[in-house]
């Protein structure tokens, strides 16, 4: 599989016009939406916590528009973005940050537990390595079933240190599983360096020959590179033929979360990645390919409509009624643990 | 009617439950091939084949976080923990995944699968192959939690489990394995969160559950014989969901109440029941509520401390004839 370069040659490659017009939607949606979360929590609309994927988009969206309907994403505590690219209304991403009734899970899970099952997005989870083993579970049950969907799951470079990841990965490969693990390596784990605390340069790359797999390391912010190598990993699952790892290079804009400002950082490091940022580069690759500039407008101006029709939903959505608070402890639908 | 040992009933269960759905896969280290290291599981791979009884490696973690994804998604799986102890190595599915998915995602999600565990002390395997750690697994909302004490109840309770659509953890008795009992022919199934009167009696109720159901009938026989102490015996069978209403029931009757717990005695399940009956049955106490545990140690191997740790039939005896006589 390719490595970081990007072989596009022209605009009628193996990509083509509408499926690069999609990779820019999403990602500029994801982008958008993530900007208005963060300005809702600084207005104290989003309690509790949040993690933004700003600057990591083109990953989310090249998998997003690589999986099928029925394939199935698992997604860490950084998942809005994962959310957003499966097709998830944007009011019920925010209204779920905002706690709201309108929101995925009426306010019951918050930002870091996102799911929507119609969508495939079969939870968020927070923490960290658990959702390894149960994207390999859900594999199974494909392989076991004879169903076709691949199960991918998405997790950052500091997962990597933690036993499940490893575990999981043995467990995939013995058994042939149809799943996919993308590491999002955006250099840190929560305010630490990633590899000042890890044997080796590439977290998930350098671990691949342990679970006899190929060192998978690509540019995870230029959205033609994730989208052919997820086609291919997912392709190679769906036939049968096995995991894959697949290391994305990239760099989150904003702290690890809420209101982070990343001090941990050194001097110009963002500015270095604000150069390679994937919207950036992906605006850039529709120009050169000559894409009708009008149809690239459209896209960013119905993206801020739809950020702003989604927040004024949320803003007048209630909160979920109060029977909510024991409601589906057990399958159920209730909390009785006595008679 | 045939005679059936503890072990057997295991298998006889997942086998009753695997024949009538196919969606019923079972995994863990050694259950294979190889029967399983309790052989709890003999014969389950070759009639059901490798793709439905398959061999992990040990990685408690992917074990239990690989049930989770296939229950959520469509399957009905059984996982070993071969120890309860090793419970400890996978806690966080059996804390804060398995029995949180439900809730947080609105009910969008269930995950019906059964933890089967093997519990329990009496076989001298030392502080970390021989703890009862029901009570661990008991505090945990979204979980369901059953320890059966006899054949027929593991194959009941074992149905009851794999058809329930919730995360049931599953604490077999190490020291009941080569226990046996009476055991109808047929499909058997059972109900969850139902106790069993196990023997009738006037003057005080004894709660007890797995390993030690056979020591508290052992030893309403010795009160009744030997102190004129008629006592009755309530099977717990499930720690959630609690069948408060029989508890509450028995202890109207007799008026006093003991608990006999192997779990270690800092918030062991008969603390939680305890609590129940001092706030809904007081009136019907004539005494206190006394409970008779392990102490709070770990676990010694010697067979001579083992034994002097464990509650048994002459411990029970010499505790409530005193209470009640006193
Ligand atoms: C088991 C566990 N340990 C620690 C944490 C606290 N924690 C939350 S996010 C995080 C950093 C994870 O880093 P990485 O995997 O690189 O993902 P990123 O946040 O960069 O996307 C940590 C340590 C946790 N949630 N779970
Ligand atoms: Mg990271």
């Amino acid at each position: 599989m390719s490595l970081r370069s990007n072989p596009v040659a022209s605009l009628n490659d193996d990509i083509g016009p509408n499926i690069r017009l999609e990779l820019y939607r999403l990602q500029v949606e994801i982008r958008d939406c993530e900007k208005r979360a963060y300005d809702l929590f600084l207005q104290n609309m989003i309690k509790g916590t949040s993690h933004l994927s700003l600057g990591q988009e083109a990953i989310a969206a090249g998998f997003g528009v690589a999986m099928k309907k029925g394939d199935k994403s698992f997604c860490t505590y950084r998942g809005h973005a994962h959310t957003l690219a499966r097709g998830v209304p944007m009011e019920a991403m925010l209204g779920e940050l905002m706690l709201r009734d309108i929101g995925l899970m009426r306010g019951k899970g918050g930002s870091m537990h996102l799911t929507s099952v119609e969508h495939g997005v079969m939870g968020s989870y927070a923490i960290i390595g658990a959702h390894l083993p149960i994207a390999c579970g859900s594999a199974w049950r494909a392989q076991y079933l004879g169903e076709k969907d691949v199960s991918v799951c998405f997790f950052g470079d500091g997962t990597t240190n933690i036993g499940a990841f490893h575990e999981a990965l043995n467990f995939a490969v013995i058994w042939k599983l149809p799943v996919v693990f993308v590491c999002e390596n955006n250099l840190y784990m929560e305010y630490t360096l990633n590899a000042d605390v890890t044997a080796v340069p590439s977290p998930a790359g350098d671990r691949a020959s342990a679970y006899g797999l190929p060192k998978i390391v690509i540019d995870g912010n230029d959205a033609d590179v994730v989208y052919r190598t997820a086609m291919a990993a997912i392709e190679k699952a769906r036939n049968g033929e096995g995991p894959s790892l697949i290391e994305c290079l990239t760099y989150r804009h904003s702290g690890h979360s809420r209101a982070d400002p990343g001090k941990y950082r050194p001097p110009g490091e963002l500015e270095r990645w604000l150069e390679k940022d994937p919207l950036k580069i992906y605006k850039q690759r529709l120009a050169e390919f000559n894409v009708d500039a009008a149809q690239v407008a459209a896209i960013e101006v119905e993206s801020k409509r739809k950020v702003e029709v989604a927040t004024e939903l949320c803003k007048a959505s209630p909160s979920a009624p109060v029977e909510l608070l024991t409601a589906d402890v057990y399958a159920d639908g209730g909390w009785a643990w006595r008679n | 009617m045939a005679e059936l040992s503890y072990r057997d009933a295991v298998i006889r269960g997942i086998s009753q439950e695997m024949r009538r759905d196919k969606n019923v896969v079972f995994l863990g280290e050694d259950i294979g091939a190889a029967g399983g290291v309790f052989k709890a599981t003999v014969g389950l791979f070759e009639e059901f084949g490798p793709l439905r009884v398959r061999d992990t490696p040990i990685s408690e973690q992917a074990i239990l976080g690989a049930a989770m994804g296939a229950a959520m998604t469509g399957l009905r799986p059984i996982a070993e923990i071969m120890f309860s102890d090793f419970i400890a190595v996978c806690f966080d599915y059996i804390a804060n995944e398995m029995p949180k998915i439900a809730y947080m995602t609105n009910g969008q999600v269930k995950c019906p699968l059964v933890i089967r565990t093997g519990n329990g002390a009496g076989v001298r395997f030392g502080a970390q192959h021989s703890q009862s750690v029901e009570n661990w697994t008991m505090m945990i909302p979204g979980l369901k939690v059953v320890a059966p004490s006899s054949p027929v109840d593991v194959i009941g309770l074992m149905a009851a489990a794999i058809r329930d659509n919730n995360p049931v953890i599953f604490h077999e008795h190490k020291a009941l394995y080569a226990t046996k009992g009476e055991v109808p022919d047929g499909e058997i199934i059972d109900t969850l969160g139902t106790a069993k009167i196990l023997r009738a009696g006037t003057d005080c109720t004894i709660l007890a559950l797995a390993l030690m159901v056979p020591r508290a009938l052992e030893a309403a026989e010795i009160l009744a014989r030997e102190h004129g102490i008629n006592a009755e015996v309530v099977d717990v069978r499930s720690l959630v969901p609690l069948d408060t209403q029989t508890i509450l029931g028995s202890v109207a009757k007799t008026g006093r109440l003991f608990t006999v717990e192997e779990n270690p005695r800092l918030l062991g399940w008969g603390a939680e029941i305890a609590s129940i009956v001092a706030d809904e049955g007081f009136w019907d106490l004539d005494g206190p509520i006394v409970r008779i545990t392990t102490p709070h140690i770990p676990l010694p191997a010697a067979d001579h401390l083992e034994d002097l740790a464990l509650p048994n039939a002459a411990r029970i005896v010499d505790k409530i004839r005193r209470v009640m006589n006193g």
